[in-house]
């Protein structure tokens, strides 16, 4: 009888059922057999495969210390002897995808095994990991657990049983920018035509060479006197007044919303809170000034290092946000920011 | 946002607690912050030490946008001048 796969799996600490943001700094630990959403990826994989072993490890345990945090799995995994990693499905949680994708290349590289993930294809884990780990594409939130389980376990036989995988297409994971090379029944000429008149009568096409949406940026001249700069604070720390009376989502924010900072000397618990959806805000809620550096800022400008404090506070979530929707954000805060004559700024992510 | 603050010519300091993140995504000027929970503070030191951490990592984010990047950089409170 043909052995069985043993799978190691990956989740964080809150689809291991751990807790939520307040166990986001839990270390890095092993539990034998399947926990939260493996138990259902075993049923998926079947008698082929089994969960040997849970890996779970906190978010910001992860985000901040990652080679510690990878260099304990691989002694964590290495007695159980496994045949393949499975990370997430991770969906749209950014720390979450990004410690997939690191686990899942490190294991390659170390162990010399497979391993897939599975995230939201505007998961930030997407862009950094796709050429060289398998990501199966997923919803944005954990409604798509069947489907992206399903097709995880799909994608786990094949590559332990080392059949050659078909296109991402028809795969179901996020491209890795390989191309191969197939036989066309048309030459180049006929086909890149046809191709034309397809785009012209507004009919759906397909380019046999998507381009990257990727694009650099050129990097802004360095400011050149600070002393009379105008410096704006910008953040996606979900840092809004009390009681959030713009309603900013907590995740997947669809706006930026502007405050003023006229008259303040600092940011308080009293007037202010964090929604952030993606970290504990309860240090933020504590002393705002802990994301957004208002009183040193303000020291600054007393002192004259600064021309001046921007007088308006620019303010998003970054947990989950679709990639257009931020350079959207970013795109119109610059012009405002233009507008203002603002020289340079501070932007506090998370 | 960074990045487009950046192509609109505002040089920015992008303060992270993970760096990975926009070093992959192109962003020019990311400064390592302290943690994620609190980016520019320390809630286990006394406040005035705390506003001394927030200070230097301002001054840190001050001098970043008076640098000249090329590509994307991260920058450490170790580079403090």
């Amino acid at each position: 009888m043909e052995r069985r796969i043993r799978v190691i799996h990956y989740l964080n600490q809150f689809f291991a059922g751990v807790g939520g943001e307040e166990k986001a700094g839990l270390p890095m630990e092993i539990r034998a057999g399947a926990l939260g959403p493996g138990r259902k990826l075993q049923a998926e994989l079947g008698p082929e495969g089994e969960i040997v072993a849970t890996l779970l490890c906190g978010d910001n345990a992860f985000a901040e210390q990652p080679e510690g945090c990878l260099a304990r799995a691989l002694e964590l995994i290495g007695p159980y002897k496994p045949d393949l990693l499975v990370a997430g499905p991770a969906f749209g949680a950014g720390r979450y995808g990004l410690a997939c994708g690191q686990l899942c290349q490190h294991v390659q590289d170390h162990l010399g095994i497979p391993a897939l993930t599975a995230m939201h294809p505007e998961n930030p884990g997407v862009e950094l990991y796709r050429a060289r780990v398998y990501i199966v594409a997923t919803g944005p939130a954990a409604t798509a657990m069947e489907p992206a389980l399903r097709g995880m376990a799909r994608l786990a036989r094949k590559l332990v049983t080392g059949v050659p995988l078909g296109s991402p297409e028809v795969e179901g994971y996020l491209p890795r920018g390989i191309r191969r090379n197939e036989f066309a029944a048309e030459p180049a000429g006929v086909r890149a035509v046809h191709l034309l008149l397809r785009k012209l009568r507004g009919d759906p096409y397909e380019s046999e060479v998507p381009l990257p949406s990727f694009e650099r940026v050129t990097p802004a001249p360095p400011l050149r006197d600070l002393q009379q700069a105008a410096v704006a604070l910008v953040t996606e720390a979900g840092v809004v007044p009390r009681g959030n009376p713009d309603r900013l989502e907590a995740r997947r924010a669809t706006k930026w919303l502007r405050y003023s900072l006229h008259g303040l000397r600092d940011l308080t618990g009293e007037q202010f809170e964090c929604v952030h959806g993606g970290f504990d805000g309860h240090f933020v809620n504590q002393d705002p000034d802990r994301v957004v550096p208002l009183d040193v800022l303000r020291e600054l400008e007393a002192e004259g290092r600064i021309g001046a404090v921007h007088e308006i506070l620019y303010v998003t979530v970054g947990a989950g946000a679709p990639l257009a929707n931020a350079r959207r954000f970013g795109q119109e805060i610059a012009a405002e920011l233009r507008k203002a004559g603002v020289q340079a700024a501070i932007l506090t992510g998370t | 946002m960074a990045r487009e603050l950046e192509r609109a010519g505002i040089p920015t300091a992008y303060f992270t607690a993970i760096p990975t993140i926009p070093l992959g995504l192109g962003t020019p000027r990311i400064v390592r912050g302290a943690a994620i929970t609190h980016l520019l503070g320390d809630p286990g030191r006394s406040p005035e030490q705390e506003r001394a951490l927030r200070r230097r990592l301002v001054e840190l984010g001050l001098q970043v946008v008076q640098t000249a990047v090329s590509e994307p950089r991260l920058f450490g409170l170790e580079e403090l001048r």
